[in-house]
């Protein structure tokens, strides 16, 4: 095209730019990587999540201290397997040496599969995917302990009061395992049988937990932001306006939830998280949030470069955390109230510690 | 509300024979196309009071209205454009963008609330003129417009952002002022849901009442024969997406009160749940038919049917099923009834 494009072609050109920008951000064009030099390619699930918008960053800054070419790409959202699978082959197009991906879900297996044929070695962050061994390895918060973590504190708080418990999920249409993960994780924490620990709201709703006994008011959905962990709240409260404790799937749920929880005038609920953003320790700082579970997408992001870099140049293979099958970048609570016998540091320490931005 | 326009024509075609009771039901349904939703607006608050009457409790109530002020904002910007046979893909990257620029404007730079909530609008008023003079001035039909600004818009918005979601704490009070409740006998009503209804009910004004009102209807209905009585169509068109737009700034404002936070991640099904509100409240996707209060009771009916599903222990997905038949049920009325007209 040249200069003069018409107003038509300025349009369509235009519109391939951003569909372009918003499915799969688009690397640079496909000049072969010498043999020299390491490319590797980030694809998460989405591009507005300010978790994966942190891992990018970390990405980028490893990156560039390791003098390795880093092509960024993106789910639409959550759960966009296609726009994975798509970010995968231009990947092996472009002839990275490596793929670090966090998983949307079963359907990006068989591209990752083909990935690795083609001799990319590929790295799952943040969420191992199903089975774990699709790929060579998983840098990953295990997030069935940090839902376990906060379910044992919130236990513990409670000291013997009955537990009235709503349940705010990631999503109600969709299977991830990130969300089964640390809602049966929680559960667990609490002492509850979760009957299947890949299925969220089989469990028995009411019966007792480590120190007394507990009914649970509702499962609902949140899409893991402030509106709908807001509109998922009320849902609950319309059911039972009880409710003492609140686990919430990640932090933007939670502050819709206090939302809701404020203009029903339930001031004593724990609310408890699991993500340990800036924001999120913020509120637990204020009070919002009772405690968080913190991670650490920095570091998964970092070890991932330096892993395929170090492969790359001929050296050696990471390993997993003895026990698990992926390596455990860490998880650490996260409130300003401790419990006895459940580790945590409080939230001026979250606060030098936490991701995004406060 | 008052009648379409072209209801006229079809009472004098009606007088010159008898009628069977099918036809005077076909013939009143044309006449007031909000009385299909309203049937199903009672039928539904019957039937989820009598299952559960916690439903019907003021509280619950009020709630539903909270939740549906979001999407019954959008709802009127998208029935202006769907009045003229267009549709507006772009809803909900623009309240994003709106939003998201409203409150980094506030945050970064300490630009006052007044400002920011002007400048939401503002954001709104702009994608409004990309919009309606890409469909008037360039002649592209408004379904493949608005499908490439939704990407734009939703492009720009998550580049400027970086994604970051800007918590309460760093807003002005006026931003989340529309979060703000205030009791209504035993209703506890929002700012927003003040904000809504006001916005229905001059929006309703203009639509019922005004020579431009009447020029949005004819324009959906037969956009030639419009032309040739003399009105300007490219005017009033434009007006349209740029009122639409305005829209959708208010209610980027509505739903930062409601969410407690800005964040690039609200709201993902906005575009759809304002044409399902749309379409189960009566208006025709031709163009030309359709009442504002009927949009209204289409918002309702879908936050009826969450709140009293929700309430009877029904999974959700028996919402997401219902309100499909309700869409399905709604375009098969509408095309019953243009029968009348033929």
């Amino acid at each position: 095209m040249g200069l003069h494009t018409g107003r038509r072609s300025a349009l369509l050109l235009a519109l391939a730019t951003a569909t372009c920008l918003v499915a799969t951000g688009c690397g640079g064009g496909s000049d072969k990587s010498g043999d020299d030099s390491v490319a590797v390619a980030l694809i998460t699930k989405n591009s507005t999540n300010p978790f994966f918008v942190t891992m990018q960053d970390g990405a980028r800054k490893a990156a560039e201290t390791e003098g390795v070419k880093l092509t960024l790409a993106a789910g639409k959202e959550d759960g966009d397997e296609a726009g994975q699978v798509q970010a995968i082959e231009d990947a092996i197009a472009r002839g990275d040496d490596g793929i670090l991906i966090t998983p949307n879900g079963p359907g990006v297996n068989p591209a990752i599969k083909k990935a690795r044929d083609a001799g990319l070695y590929v790295i799952a962050l943040d969420t191992p995917p199903e089975p774990a061994n699709t790929v060579d390895i998983t840098f990953a918060t295990d997030n069935f302990k940090a839902g376990e973590l906060i379910g044992k504190w919130t236990a513990k708080q409670l000291g013997g009061k009955p537990a009235t418990v709503a349940l705010l999920d990631l999503f109600n249409d969709k299977i991830v395992s990130v969300d089964y993960n640390r809602d049966q994780g929680f559960l667990s924490g609490m002492g509850i049988d979760t009957k299947d620990r890949k299925v969220n709201g089989d469990e028995a709703k009411s019966g007792s937990y480590s120190a007394g006994t507990y009914s649970i008011v509702c499962n609902e959905p949140t899409d893991g932001a402030e509106d709908g962990g807001r509109t998922a709240m009320e849902r609950c409260l319309a059911k039972n306006p009880a409710i003492n404790v609140v686990y919430t799937i990640n932090e933007p749920a939670a502050v819709g939830a206090q939302k809701a929880l404020q203009a029903a005038g339930v001031k004593d609920a724990l609310v408890v998280s699991i993500d340990g953003g800036c924001n999120g320790v913020q509120q637990v700082k204020s009070g919002l949030i009772s405690a968080t579970s913190q991670q650490y997408p920095v570091k998964m992001a970092e070890l991932g470069v330096q892993a395929i870099t170090k492969i790359a140049k001929g050296g050696e293979k990471p390993q997993t955390t003895s026990g698990l099958d992926f390596f455990d970048t860490g998880v650490t609570l996260v409130t300003d109230k401790p419990a006895t016998g459940v580790d945590s540091i409080t939230s001026a320490d979250g606060a030098s510690k936490c991701w995004g931005k406060a | 509300m008052t009648t379409t326009p072209t209801a006229a024509t079809a009472v004098e075609q009606f007088a010159l024979r008898r009628r069977t009771p099918l036809e005077r039901l076909q013939h009143v349904l044309h006449a007031y196309p909000a009385i299909s939703p309203l049937l199903v607006l009672i039928l539904a608050f019957a039937v989820f009071s009598a299952v559960n009457p916690r439903f019907a409790a003021p509280n619950s109530l009020s709630l539903v209205l909270q939740q549906v002020a979001v999407v019954g904002a959008l709802a009127v910007g998208q029935t202006l454009v769907i009045l003229t046979a267009g549709i507006d893909l772009s809803v909900g990257a623009v309240t994003i963008l709106a939003m998201m620029l409203a409150a980094k404007l506030a945050e970064g730079h300490g630009l006052p609330g007044v400002l920011a909530v002007a400048a939401g609008i503002g954001v709104g008023l702009l994608a409004g003129l990309v919009n309606g003079t890409l469909v008037t001035r360039i002649g592209l039909p408004p379904f493949i417009v608005t499908l490439g600004t939704l990407s734009i818009f939703g492009a720009i918005a998550l580049l400027y952002t970086k994604g970051q979601s800007v918590p309460a704490t760093d807003l002005p009070a006026l931003l989340n002022w529309t979060g703000e409740t205030f009791p209504i006998g035993r209703f506890r009503i929002s700012i927003g849901v003040v904000l809504v209804a006001v916005l229905y009910l001059v929006v309703g004004y203009a639509l019922a009442t005004t020579a431009w009102g009447r020029h949005v209807y004819a324009i959906g209905d037969d956009k030639e024969a419009a032309r040739l009585a003399g009105i300007r169509v490219d005017r009033v068109l434009l007006s349209v997406y740029l009122t639409a737009g305005a829209i959708y700034g208010l209610a980027a404002w509505i739903l930062v009160g409601r969410a407690g936070a800005a964040s690039p991640n609200a709201i993902t099904d906005a575009n759809l749940e304002s044409i399902t509100a749309v379409v189960i409240g009566g208006t025709s996707l031709f163009g030309g038919r359709g009442v504002l209060v009927g949009t209204l009771l289409g918002a309702l009916i879908v936050g009826f049917f969450r709140s009293g599903l929700s309430l009877a222990g029904v999974d959700d997905q028996y919402r997401v099923l219902a309100v499909g038949l309700l869409v399905l049920l709604a375009v098969a009325v509408d095309q019953w009834i243009r029968k009348v007209k033929s």
